[in-house]
């Protein structure tokens, strides 16, 4: 080999005339189980006692299986995981410490050398290769034929189109969907998950409701995704301390405020009210929203305060929904601003 | 006839099945070839063992549980032995699971063992990616197997997600929910692709189905393709093995397959199966009973995925406040796109790195003998702040428990996260390469100078000097065999002209190897000795004038 071409094969590595010499593998050790008969009878015994171990566990986990049923009674539960489990641990343990045990002290610990061979094919089989290629090429007439070369790429690119346009059933068009909650003008506000309306004079200061429209329950076939947008948190505050803007201030009653639950960060349920801080926290990835200013972000990864329903008090005296929430709920979607 | 009569009865049932399946198979060659390969034997090898075998762990376990479960959100109303959720509202699929939990003998111990033994895989496949990083195992040839595996442990996360989600609890839900307000935050395609992925709106009817397919049939499928592929390139590369005497970039030094490697790894798989049943039997995990059925209202505090998800949910939670912006109309997700788009970074860099190291040394050889992770003292460190960097993510996923637990602000807790994962990395990579040279030095000096012995003598003109005594050659060897790399000039090519990717490898090639610590020669070796039985010399005569 040329001085250039070992050059290009080790890179920058620094090959070294005078490196200390390699000198060979470490002379073995003789193991106690070698030279001595005693202790090589007793590594077979120990070997066959994990063994009998391990049948005896196995013989535990059937018996377990029949003695430790499951009743009504939940600790029975914790019971027959644990014997089973027990059972079949030692079955398992005992097969596995065994085999290790008898490998290592009972079979050859000699370590052997074997050599490498190069993973690179030798030059004669790569040319040999290349001739197959060339051949293949040649009688196809896959280089000189242009025409069919291309028009078979064209193919080729095509023929998957159809299994992707297979997948648009998945769902439908999301439309307006993301637009609309199950709120109505004259919705009354309902307890989650009961669904019975709630007074204004109920509402305390302090308090918090957790809320969906009245009338959505968990028969329907679309709960659960009305559900996950129409959710709605009430609380009531001193209404002196509300800092609500010209447009909103109709939007509250008497310090009682009405927020959209779902956050405007990834959609997890804004579910912890701090009283002292007039905050509510998103647990997933606490954002953080401030109730008495819009529920504006204070903290975290959220970009938008969260929707404000606007609420009304009727004769009776029940909360209801002024109207749907002004704008969609939940996280940012790439058109939620575009006009329906 | 007699002839093979007699044969068998010498040599046993072994040989006469071993000869009975020849006949019809032409094994034998196989056997010859593959039965007495050589393995080579080091703890950190076992970390691919472990997950392979909790792999076929999970094969077996989550089998069982395909008997009984049913991948169905049709509502219900549940009527199990398990009081307290009797008559709630709830999906056949979370019931079907609180029934494998309390009707089925052994039914919340199989499903304890699936979701351990995936939490051990995961972590066990991250693990020897580290070692296989550390030790310098992805070089040539291997730089396609190390892809193969980062193609595996990301099929990991995506088996972990998939299975997690099926019980339809209230956690996994929010889980749901969470890449159901990600993938919204896409720019264009997001809320179709919602769409379709849930079936509609979410929740929908569709997602715990279509997640059972993807769960049970397309990843696990992937998952054993790519691990054959993984492990044919193991027999083809044949295993690396650490550097020390004997140790060559031309063979491999350690014990035939048959029949110390069959019984060590054999009894292994049962070790690591029996470790998963003990924990499975003792310690529970994900009581989905608690958490109740998946609704969109409440949740519960301190909600966290399974570990191995918790760095995305760290980029997630780390994103600065405010970044949404808009163009137009169209709203632009910036909390999510950025952690979005800083994980597949990641992850791309973690898919590439091999070939990057390749370019910067242009070393070509095959290399089969594995480094010491202090002998590449960049790459260490570059490791280093990659562990860094997801360990920061990941610990990102528990602010609001660490701010609870340690009594401390939570805000303070993100910001001092926020500042950590910008820093700490930086700091990781500084420190770890500083340990590692100081590393190679000291094993410098103690391959010229030997090893202290401890003996101190006082030499006739009142010096105390320790006596160093030199070190056996085997052990000598395992301080001196390493690769040095030196940093390059930019080159002109053929054409007589320095190109920018010329540059750019000088530049990093200085990077690398700049701060380098050179093996111990012979040479120096010998002046040393030189010196040392001099003094010895003198010590002795000085021992020899006390007496």
């Amino acid at each position: 080999m040329s001085e250039q071409s070992k050059h290009e094969e080790t890179g920058l590595a620094v090959v070294r005339a005078d490196a200390v010499r390699d000198p060979g593998l470490e002379p073995h050790r003789v193991r106690m189980t070698d030279k001595s008969v005693k202790h090589e009878k007793r590594a077979v015994r120990q070997v066959a006692l994990l063994f009998v171990i391990s049948m005896l566990g196995s013989a535990f986990a059937l018996y377990a299986y029949f003695a430790f049923p499951i009743t009504e009674e939940l600790t029975t539960v914790r019971l027959n995981n644990m014997y089973l489990g027990i059972g079949i641990t030692l079955g398992l343990l005992g097969i596995g410490i065994g085999a290790i045990h008898w490998a290592k002290t009972l079979m050859p610990d000699n370590e052997v050398a074997e050599d490498r061979h190069p993973i690179a094919s030798s030059e004669e089989k790569r040319a040999a290769a290349i001739e197959v290629i060339n051949l293949a090429n040649q009688e196809s007439g896959f280089s000189r034929r242009k025409l069919i070369r291309r028009t078979l790429y064209g193919a080729l690119a095509l023929f998957p189109l159809p299994a992707v346009i297979l997948f648009a059933d998945l769902g439908p068009n999301p439309g307006n969907s993301l637009r609309h909650t199950a709120w109505k003008k004259g919705t009354r506000l309902a307890r989650d998950p009961y669904g019975t309306p709630i007074k204004a004079s109920e509402v305390t200061v302090g308090s918090v409701y957790h809320v969906i429209p009245e009338g959505l329950s968990p028969e329907q076939e679309d709960y659960l995704e009305q559900k996950a947008k129409a959710a709605v948190l009430l609380v009531r505050v001193d209404k002196d301390i509300l800092i609500e803007t010209e447009e909103k201030k109709s939007w509250s009653y008497q310090g009682i405020v009405a927020y959209s639950k779902i956050c405007t960060h990834v959609g997890c349920p804004v579910a912890l009210y701090e009283q002292t801080t007039h905050h509510l926290l998103c647990p997933c990835h606490q954002s953080t929203f401030d109730l008495v200013d819009g529920c504006k972000v204070v903290f975290g990864p959220a970009s938008r305060a969260l929707p404000q329903l606007p609420i009304y008090v009727d004769d009776e005296g029940y909360l209801r929904a002024q109207d749907d929430f002004n704008e969609p709920v939940g996280p940012s979607f790439w058109d939620r601003s575009a006009k329906n | 006839m007699s002839n093979a009569t007699t044969s068998k009865k010498k040599n046993g049932f072994l040989a006469g099945t071993a000869t009975y399946v020849d006949d019809r198979l032409g094994v034998g060659g196989v056997l010859k070839e593959f039965g007495r390969k050589i393995f080579p034997d080091h703890w950190s090898f076992m970390l691919g063992e472990v997950a392979l075998y909790s792999f076929l762990v999970l094969l077996l376990s989550g089998t069982f549980l395909t008997f009984f479960f049913q991948p169905s959100m049709t509502q219900v109303v549940y009527d199990g032995v398990y009081a307290p959720l009797k008559g709630a509202h709830m999906s056949i699929a979370y019931a079907s699971s609180l029934d494998i939990t309390f009707e089925v003998r052994g039914g919340l111990l199989m499903r304890q063992v699936h979701h351990w033994s995936a939490l051990l895989f995961v972590a066990a496949a991250g693990l020897h990616m580290l070692r296989v990083f550390f030790t310098g195992a992805f070089r040539k040839p291997r730089e396609l197997n190390w892809v193969v595996g980062f193609v595996l442990f990301v099929l990991g996360m995506a088996a972990g997600f998939t299975g997690y989600s099926l019980p339809d609890d209230l956690l996994s839900g929010n889980g749901l929910r969470i890449i159901d307000g990600m993938i919204k935050g896409i720019p264009w395609i997001g809320t179709w692709v919602s769409t379709l992925l849930f079936g509609g709106e979410f929740p929908g009817h569709a997602i715990v189905g279509r997640l059972y397919s993807l769960h049970i049939m397309l990843v696990p499928a992937l998952i054993l393709v790519f691990l054959a592929i993984h492990l044919v390139m193991l027999v083809v590369h044949k295993h690396t093995h650490y550097s020390g005497p004997g140790r060559k970039d031309t063979n491999v030094v350690g014990y035939p397959l048959m029949p110390v490697y069959v019984a060590k790894a054999g009894g292994f798989f049962f070790i690591v199966f029996g470790v998963i049943m003990l924990i499975s039997s003792f310690f529970t995990i994900n009581p989905i009973w608690n958490y109740g059925g998946y609704d969109p209202s409440p949740v519960s505090a301190g909600t966290q995925p399974d570990w191995y998800i918790g760095w995305l949910d760290g980029a997630l939670r780390l994103a600065p406040t405010g970044i949404e912006f808009m163009i137009g109309d169209n709203t632009v997700s910036m909390n999510i796109l950025l952690p979005l788009v800083v994980s597949l970074v990641f992850l791309a860099l973690v898919a590439l790195y091999p070939f990057f190291e390749n370019w910067v040394t242009g070393d070509k050889r095959e290399h089969h003998v594995l480094d010491r992770p202090r002998n590449a003292p960049v790459r260490t460190a570059i490791g280093a702040a990659g562990v860094t960097f997801y360990a920061v993510l990941w610990a990102g996923a528990s602010t609001d428990l660490i701010a609870t637990s340690f009594k401390m602000s939570l805000n303070q807790v993100l910001l001092a996260m926020q500042i950590s994962l910008i820093i700490l990395p930086f700091v990781a990579f500084i420190v770890t390469k500083r340990i590692c040279l100081s590393l190679q030095r000291k094993d410098r000096e103690i391959a010229l100078h030997g090893r202290e012995s401890g003996r101190i003598v006082r030499l006739p003109h009142g010096e105390y000097i320790e006596v160093h005594e030199p070190l056996e050659s085997h052990d000598l060897y395992k301080l001196v065999a390493y690769k040095e790399y030196e940093p390059t000039l930019p080159r002109p090519n053929a054409k007589g002209k320095i190109t920018l990717s010329a540059r750019l490898r000088s530049r990093i090639s200085r990077f690398y190897f700049q701060d380098r610590i050179s093996p111990a020669t012979q040479t120096e070796i010998d002046e040393n000795a030189h010196h040392a039985h001099e003094l010895e010399e003198q010590v002795q005569k000085a021992i020899e004038s006390s007496k």
